[in-house]
């Protein structure tokens, strides 16, 4: 018989142990699927691991694709702390890198220490703003977020779309949908020159780094983690519940928006409207595998751009879907929350009759 | 003006209606079966791609068309089975497990149609499902050719909201489902087991979303296309609350999604040039939040709805 006792703390090294855990059942989980084709597993594997790390040039597109990733996981981290389901991350993400090209593709005019700033600024309001709409609507009516959150998404691109078919196409572009490119002065700067990765890897660890400081060493960041522990208690106590969640979903969106302009500002120059391959949602895995924990946010996207970066290098390899990545995610995501169990409970094994 | 409510009396706009419906009919009574017992299936989106998948693939590979149905049936309740197991005994988080399920589903069948058809430039396509041809009903006034339009998939959706509708009212097992999602408690009491409950209607409730999938690629068209359930699912989900988790309601529910849905793809033809074709598109969405946002106030929600439920723990 087995009994599941509930822990009052979880040491730090067993949610590390779970994350890392999962990861691996993750890619042995990926393997059963794989092997059924007849493909190679374990050349497959190596192929994966060597075009996310096996040299300065993958490791720096690895490091590329986490910098998205770092924004969504904690828009999402920020949000499920305080159980409040933001899966709009996608959604807001293009309002972000909308705004971006609203400001800095030559509507104001300025020198790169305002201009970056602003589109920043701009770019975390539109996500910030897109996802108050729902917590309005869940604190007000009551209406579920998760559907008003994943519902916005199919709305904003459809948004996205208009615009780049309309007041924001470029016509310089041969017709193909694409916006204005963003000014030089608008533009985050590059890393290294000649790789692709960019100021945004800076912006989003020091977000992690703050965000981390603000949920565990501030008031409201205590408040938000006792609206998430449990809202009812939170409103006895007196706390206000309405006013911490509308941080948080400021929070959230904000942090998600941020994640457009980093792609917009830094990467791409102008937005199309396949910006994003699914970054929200990878985002939702990225805080899980982190135990919601803004630091380990890094890790987590750093571990699901690798398994994308190196699955686009294996695909091209070896002709193996690239398809095998959103697997290799799907499966992280369910493992390490069964992983998750471990740190909640301590597993008792009782003899039958004793208990 | 007039060209917009001449739309309402063509016979083609009606049965668009019911064929825009149908797929949503499945995913609202799967959910709504799913939610009856208390759990939130997000998986939804996924298991729609799986079904749409798994359904056109078996078709595709031979099985006879009702022998895809039962495949994709088959498939869903697999879903099913791994959220049920997930949520279920093991009380893990519905929504993040809900989204895991969508993506594994959803990864699954993009995978292995990658696997099966490496190279393709234009997606295979297989003999759907033929309009029924039942020469009486054919024959009436107005209706007899909306009917006509329709495929033996549709009559099984209406089918199941009927089958659905007495089973949750009329029926020891229906009242055992309805318990174990209002009071899992009593259910336990009464000798039943919440967990085989609780699971055995996450796998039904699966296996209609997957009928939902299905009906796309043998029904509606007949060919799989990657992105074509496109939120569908979500939607479903905003219907059930609508459709305060009762069948005959979702049932309307869906045909009214349906007709708003059939009317903005004909409209743009109209209005077209004039206003951007995204606004068009984007109602079917505002249209769910509006009617989700304003029945939310009153949702009379299953009361274990989302909560876990461990024996011989209150």
């Amino acid at each position: 018989m087995i009994r599941f006792v509930p822990r009052t703390r979880t040491p730090v090294w067993l949610s590390v142990a779970v994350s890392i855990g999962a990861g691996l059942a993750a890619l042995a989980l990926t393997a059963i699927p794989l092997a059924l084709t007849g493909a190679p597993v374990f050349t497959a594997f190596a192929l994966m691991a060597q075009g996310a790390a096996g040299n300065g040039f993958a490791l720096a597109e690895t490091l590329t694709r986490a910098t998205p990733l770092i924004f969504t996981g904690l828009a999402a981290a920020v949000a499920f702390r305080a159980k409040l389901w933001n899966i709009g991350a996608e959604g807001q993400l293009y309002a972000g890198a909308l705004a971006t090209v609203a400001l800095g593709a030559g509507l104001i005019e300025a020198p790169s220490y305002v201009l970056v700033p602003l589109v920043l600024i701009g770019a975390a309001l539109a996500g910030a703003v897109l996802l108050l709409v729902p917590v309005l609507f869940k604190t007000r009516f009551g209406a579920d977020e998760v559907v008003v959150t994943l519902l916005l998404n199919f709305i904003v691109l459809l948004f996205v779309q208009m615009m780049l078919e309309g007041p924001m196409k470029d016509e310089m572009a041969l017709g193909w949908p694409q916006s204005a490119p963003v000014l030089d002065e608008a533009t985050l700067p590059k890393l290294v020159s000649g790789w692709r990765l960019h100021g945004g890897l800076v912006l989003a660890i020091l977000a992690a780094v703050l965000l981390h400081v603000f949920i565990t060493r501030t008031v409201w960041g205590f408040r938000i983690r006792a609206v998430g522990e449990n809202a009812r208690a939170a409103r006895y106590a007196g706390l206000p519940v309405g006013k911490a969640m509308a941080l948080v979903g400021l929070l959230s969106g904000g942090l998600a928006g941020l994640a457009g302009a980093s792609e917009v500002a830094g990467l791409k120059g102008y937005l199309t409207a396949d910006l994003s391959p699914g970054f929200g949602y990878a985002g939702i895995v990225v805080a899980t595998l982190a135990n919601l924990s803004p630091l380990g946010v890094i890790p987590a996207a750093l571990f699901v751009a690798g398994v994308f970066v190196g699955a686009d290098s294996m695909s091209r390899a070896i002709g193996v879907s690239n398809y095998l990545a959103d697997l290799v995610v799907a499966f992280a995501l369910l493992s390490v929350l069964v992983g998750g169990l471990l740190t909640r409970f301590r597993i008792v094994f009782v003899r039958r009759g004793t208990a | 003006m007039w060209e917009a409510l001449d739309i309402l009396t063509q016979a083609n706009f009606w049965a668009a209606t019911i064929r825009i419906a149908t797929p949503l009919i499945f995913g609202v009574l799967g959910a709504l079966l799913c939610e009856r017992a208390g759990v939130l299936n997000l998986g939804i989106e996924g298991i729609f791609v799986a079904g749409a998948m798994s359904g056109w693939l078996a078709v595709y590979l031979g099985l006879p068309l009702w022998g895809g149905v039962v495949v994709a049936a088959l498939v869903g309740s697999l879903f099913g089975l791994v959220h049920g197991v997930l949520t279920v005994p093991l009380g893990l988080s519905q929504h993040v497990t809900g989204i895991g399920v969508t993506l594994l589903a959803t990864s699954m069948a993009y995978f292995g149609y990658r696997v099966a058809f490496p190279n393709v430039a234009t997606p295979p396509r297989i003999e759907p499902f033929a309009p029924l041809d039942v020469p009486l009903i054919g024959d009436l006034p107005f209706i007899g050719p909306i009917l006509a339009q329709q495929t033996g998939f549709t009559v099984l959706a209406f089918a199941c909201v009927g089958v659905l509708a007495f089973v949750l009212a009329r029926t020891p097992l229906g009242l055992a489902l309805r318990a174990v999602g209002d009071n899992p408690e009593a259910v336990e009491a009464q000798g039943l087991s919440v967990v085989a409950l609780r699971i055995g209607a996450v796998m039904a409730g699966s296996a209609l979303m997957a009928l939902g999938g299905a009906f796309l690629t043998l029904s509606a068209f007949n060919a799989f296309y990657f992105g074509m359930i496109n939120g569908r699912g979500w939607v479903c989900i905003a219907l059930t609350v609508f459709a305060s988790w009762r069948p005959g309601k979702a049932l309307l529910g869906a045909l009214l999604f349906g007709a708003l849905d059939a009317y903005q793809l004909r409209i743009q033809t109209i209005a077209g040039g004039v206003v951007p074709s995204q606004i068009f598109l984007m109602l079917p969405y505002i249209f769910s939040i509006a009617a989700l946002v304003l029945v939310a106030r009153r949702a009379d929600y299953p009361r274990a709805l989302m909560k876990p439920y461990f024996k011989g723990q209150r």
